[in-house]
């Protein structure tokens, strides 16, 4: 049933490597660079807050594929010579991601209340004492479950890499198909590690948001 | 530092370019309008039958909404457009292949059949919201469950969840762009085609870039007057 799979593994399997690559740098720089657009969100300051804001809403416009490609036309002017495709994608995924993470962010920041900072000053707490004790862990742990979403979106968002011919996992299987002609079961192995991936990351995503109702905290 | 690159936005407005990425946009708009309408009517049928009081139908939906979310869209739009066909056996299989404009078809199909899930799950968390008070005094007025559902519970939980439709709405154009990987000349297609042809890509999918903001622009007016038309008051805000 899955004999094209079987004689291909190595090949699909290299190339779903390349996406869990993919995948962790995107997320690294994705959540770090989010955790910044998230703090110029609630931001003051208006000379951080309207050029963050115009930042966030212009690429939560843009289809994923077309900043891909943007990133992929313009990367080699900037640097002055031609990039690896994988670099140009991880640079394309940080970019957007980091505004779906930093409106996560924004809203783990605007959730704790003032309340909860004065009544840590009260007991005695200092500024770093209150950020290290109280608001990291409370906003850290009310965001858990949306950080896992999207880190959920970003794994699936990967196989548009695709696009500008980098060998990720989807990629390695239709550069098969076209040898093989096994559609159903090579697209359907695809679909089916992916599916198991997410399904568990998904219910581990569940899991906290329960926790967290029932300890009154989301 | 000297950029060795030199900019040409004419290819913008030169033709047969210029009217390439308006022949893409008008794809676009007609990919996502469809795929809404199949979404729409799928995702409130899948949305509502998590909630009926019948196991096997409960348990069809969840499935189905848990399959779509948790595969990539490009997967699923693969196997529909190769492995789709094949589903049928050899030789229907052929015939379902010579169909002109299959592509087409299929980015629509497959975007619908995605999109449906997320409306359903929408749609579940709409119903979550209404109290179990309202299904009772529904009830207690001698309408049947169907009646309940039909006119009372779906068209409630519709009004509730506007403001996340309206953002389903305005993504539904966004992923038809991955339907160019199927061939399908949307604007991406578009942008990227001008790029094969004049090696001007960076401008190409800059120019794309502005009509897709333009598009989402028009698509969040139009679903705030649809907004300000149906919401209940004091029941959705937005953030």
């Amino acid at each position: 049933m899955f004999d094209a799979v079987a004689r291909n593994i190595t090949f699909l399997l290299g190339g779903f490597v390349v996406t869990l690559q993919l995948t962790f740098f995107a997320l690294a720089g994705g959540i770090a660079l989010g955790a910044l657009v998230g703090l110029g969100r609630i931001s003051k300051n208006k000379w951080i807050f309207q050029p963050v804001t115009l930042y966030v809403n212009f690429i939560r416009n843009m289809p994923l594929i077309l900043v891909i490609f943007w990133f992929y036309f313009v990367m080699p002017i900037i640097a002055g010579r031609p990039l690896n495709p994988f670099l140009s994608a991880v640079i394309s995924f940080i970019i957007f991601e980091a505004t779906y993470f930093g409106e996560i962010f924004r809203a783990g920041y605007q959730s704790i209340s003032k309340d909860l900072t004065s009544a840590a000053y009260s007991t005695g707490m200092t500024y770093i004492q209150t950020a290290r004790y109280i608001l990291i862990p409370v906003a850290f742990r009310r965001m858990l479950p949306s950080l896992i979403t999207q880190s959920i979106v970003t794994f699936q968002d990967t196989s548009l890499a695709f696009v500008i011919g980098l060998q990720e996992f989807v990629r390695r299987t239709s550069i098969v198909d076209n040898l093989e002609v096994r559609s159903i079961q090579l697209f359907g192995f695809v679909a089916i590690i992916f599916f198991i991936f997410c399904f568990i990351a998904s219910k581990i995503s569940r899991h906290f948001e329960e926790k967290g109702r029932k300890l009154g905290m989301i | 530092m000297g950029f060795a690159y030199d900019f040409d936005w004419g290819v913008l407005w030169r033709q047969p370019y210029g009217i390439w990425l308006l022949q893409g946009l008008w794809l676009t708009i007609k990919i996502g309008f469809v795929a809404w309408i199949v979404a729409f009517f799928l995702g409130v049928l899948v949305g509502t039958l998590r909630v009926t009081p019948w196991r096997w139908l409960r348990f069809i939906s969840t499935a189905y909404t848990e399959i779509f979310r948790n595969i990539p869209f490009l997967v699923q739009l693969f196997f529909w457009y190769y492995a789709g066909p094949m589903i049928f056996g050899e030789s229907l299989g052929r015939q379902i292949n010579q169909i002109v404009g299959l592509n087409f078809y299929v980015a629509i199909l497959a975007l619908g059949l995605y999109t449906a899930s997320r409306v359903a799950e929408h749609m579940r968390a709409g119903f979550a919201s209404i109290s179990r008070d309202q299904y009772q005094a529904v009830l207690s007025t001698g309408m049947t469950q169907y009646q309940m559902y039909r006119y009372v519970i779906i068209p409630y939980a519709l009004r509730i969840i506007i403001p996340p439709l309206t953002t389903e709405f305005l993504t539904i154009f966004k992923n038809s762009s991955v339907a160019m990987t199927i061939g399908v000349a949307e604007l991406t297609f578009m942008s990227y085609r001008i790029d094969a042809e004049t090696f001007h890509g960076l401008e190409a999918t800059t120019g794309a870039m502005v009509i897709y903001l333009i598009l989402g622009l028009t698509v969040v007016r139009a679903m705030g007057i649809i907004e300000a038309r149906f919401k209940i008051p004091g029941m959705i805000g937005r953030e």
